[in-house]
């Protein structure tokens, strides 16, 4: 489940919510659970993509808007513009979290993809080169290897969720079934691992972003002057405090 | 239909409040620079100590040309203010002002959805700035960027620590649980979260994204009439936010020394809200590199050490 990255993490966290809840509960209200589950499956039979109830067209409608922004935000030659969109397709899926009911996940989303992974890219193209208008050499030539990639990764994605949630419905009506409670509990209670994987993953890209950033003593980046050397860890934290100073002066 | 009712009357609410309280704000930091200056400030405007200084500062901008220079980017420079202005009024919907149900929409994750509006609001500097295609406006983007994520975590770190006291991250579950030792118990995190919350906001020693005096304002610039004048009420709504949040996070909203009620929440927004004008008599602009160490060696430290005394006091007293 790892693999699957985390946004779709999210919604398995939702949607596993009857297969933990019924199973595992050992509370008093597990019994009730379970006949709940029960009658979810038996239902699921009943119900069809022909008969949508407003949620589910809604979800469908702003599903929709986030793909076409996905898409525009990897077509457009606009590089400020990519991002902008980037911004519709990340507040669509927030609004999708909503729909499905939870709430906590949605304005998590918000804050970090959103206030903050966005703002650092428009930081980063503003900081090195954001022209108003086409930028014809923005295209690396890779397109043929990016969409394979794309493709191969959605089609992973889509065939996991799908194949692991079939027939699963969500009943959203049930109160607290998205709340930040019920959320908290299945994430420290049955996804701890895939939890404490993902805050390696980040140190790990912490640890490379303070590689790659850091000076050696003669003041070039790390990436180029640090290539040739490979004189041990004290050397280079010398260096990198007198490369510290320097900038300070 | 009385639902529907209920909803529309608790909007309407809120909407007033938007409109009323960043106006109010704007009024006093008038006042209060003035007479922290020696001066008197504005007069004239409607009789009584200028009251109505900036009903006319608003019908002056709404009168004035609305210029799109000819390099910018248009779609972008134009809806930049709204960017910029309606997460606050979105914010507001979710901050209890009374005991009970007075709040626009309680939700259950009420503290992420406050903190997540107040970064969206950021995106619309970060567009005006850089659609403006002018030098200063882009340096004023960048700058505004660089600062939000510098104070964005020591925020996120101290609005944490109040969750953690209190057990919950909705705003009327925190107000709720809340006892007055919490004040001491969080003070310094209530320290980090106002200052960060300033720099975010941009105000003074923080407001080096749009200082006046060598960026010419920064990622506004460009914006005449109605647009700049949207971007300033953003400024002012966005201390009213954060005010209240302070008071509603760290101060105990509605509970007061004698009695509870929304009364207290208004006193505690406005003293808070005086301090921030306080600030900006008072304190010189910090630079840059300052801003960034402040943050980074300062609040982020400091906003750790008040989480590891929440947690710490929260193991002992349970």
């Amino acid at each position: 489940m790892t693999a699957t990255g985390p946004v779709p993490l999210a919604t398995e966290l939702l949607s596993a919510g009857a297969h933990a809840a019924g199973a595992q509960a050992p509370t008093a209200g597990a019994n009730a659970m379970r006949t709940h589950a029960v009658t979810l499956a038996a239902e699921a039979g009943g119900r069809g993509f022909l008969s949508p109830t407003g949620v589910e067209i809604a979800f469908l409608l702003v599903g929709l808007v986030t793909l076409g922004a996905a898409i525009v935000t990897v077509t457009t030659r606009q590089l400020v513009h990519a991002a902008l969109w980037l911004v519709v397709a990340l507040g669509g899926l927030a609004v999708e979290y909503l729909l499905l009911t939870a709430e906590f996940i949605a304005w998590v989303q918000v804050l970090i993809y959103v206030g903050s992974v966005v703002v650092l890219l428009l930081f980063g193209l503003m900081l090195t080169k954001a022209p108003i208008g086409r930028s014809p050499d923005a295209d690396s030539g890779n397109r043929p290897a990016a969409l394979a990639v794309a493709v191969t990764a959605a089609v992973t994605l889509v065939w996991v969720v799908v194949d692991a949630f079939r027939t699963t419905w969500i009943d959203l009506d049930e109160a607290g079934r998205g709340s930040t409670a019920a959320t908290g509990r299945m994430l420290f209670q049955h996804w701890v691992l895939p939890f404490e994987a993902l805050s390696l993953l980040l140190l790990s890209a912490l640890v490379g972003a303070i590689v790659l950033a850091r000076r050696d003593g003669n003041g070039t980046r790390g990436r180029d002057g640090g290539r040739g050397r490979d004189d041990g860890g004290n050397a280079d934290r010398d260096s990198g405090r007198d490369g510290v100073t320097e900038e300070q002066r | 239909m009385t639902d529907a009712l209920d909803i529309t009357w608790r909007l309407l609410a809120v909407f007033v409040a938007f409109l009323l309280l960043p106006l109010i704000v704007g009024q006093a930091e008038h006042k209060v620079m003035a007479h922290m200056q020696g001066r008197l400030g504005p007069m004239s405007a409607g009789g009584f100590h200028g009251w109505a200084q900036l009903v006319a500062d608003g019908v002056k901008f709404a009168q004035k040309e609305d210029i799109v220079p000819a390099g910018a980017d248009r779609r972008v420079f134009r809806i930049a203010p709204a960017v910029a202005l309606l997460p606050y009024l979105l914010v507001l919907v979710a901050i209890p002002v009374g005991p009970g149900d007075a709040v626009g929409r309680p939700l259950d994750a009420g503290l992420f959805y406050v903190l997540a509006m107040m970064g969206v609001g950021v995106l619309g500097s970060l567009m005006g700035g850089w659609a403006s295609a002018n030098k200063y406006s882009l340096l004023g983007g960048v700058r505004t960027a660089a600062q939000l994520l510098a104070y964005e975590l020591p925020m996120l770190l101290s609005a944490a620590s109040v969750a953690m006291a209190a057990g919950t991250v909705s705003l009327v579950g925190i107000l709720d649980g809340f006892q007055w030792w919490w004040v001491p118990w969080q003070i310094a995190g209530a320290l980090v979260f106002f200052t960060a919350g300033l720099a975010e906001l941009h105000r003074p020693p923080f407001d080096m994204p749009v200082a006046d005096s060598e960026i010419i304002f920064g990622a506004y610039t460009e914006y005449t009439g109605l647009r700049f004048a949207l971007f300033l009420l953003a400024e002012y709504a966005g201390i009213v936010v954060l005010c209240a949040l302070t008071a509603v996070l760290f101060l105990g909203g509605w509970h007061g020394p004698v009695g509870s009620g929304w009364f207290w929440t208004l006193l505690k927004t406005a003293l808070l809200a005086f301090v921030v004008i306080w600030l900006r008599v008072s304190f010189p602009r910090l630079r840059e590199d300052q801003l960034q160490k402040f943050a980074w060696t300062v609040l982020v430290p400091l906003a750790l050490a008040q989480i590891a005394l929440t947690g710490v006091v929260k193991v002992v007293v349970s």
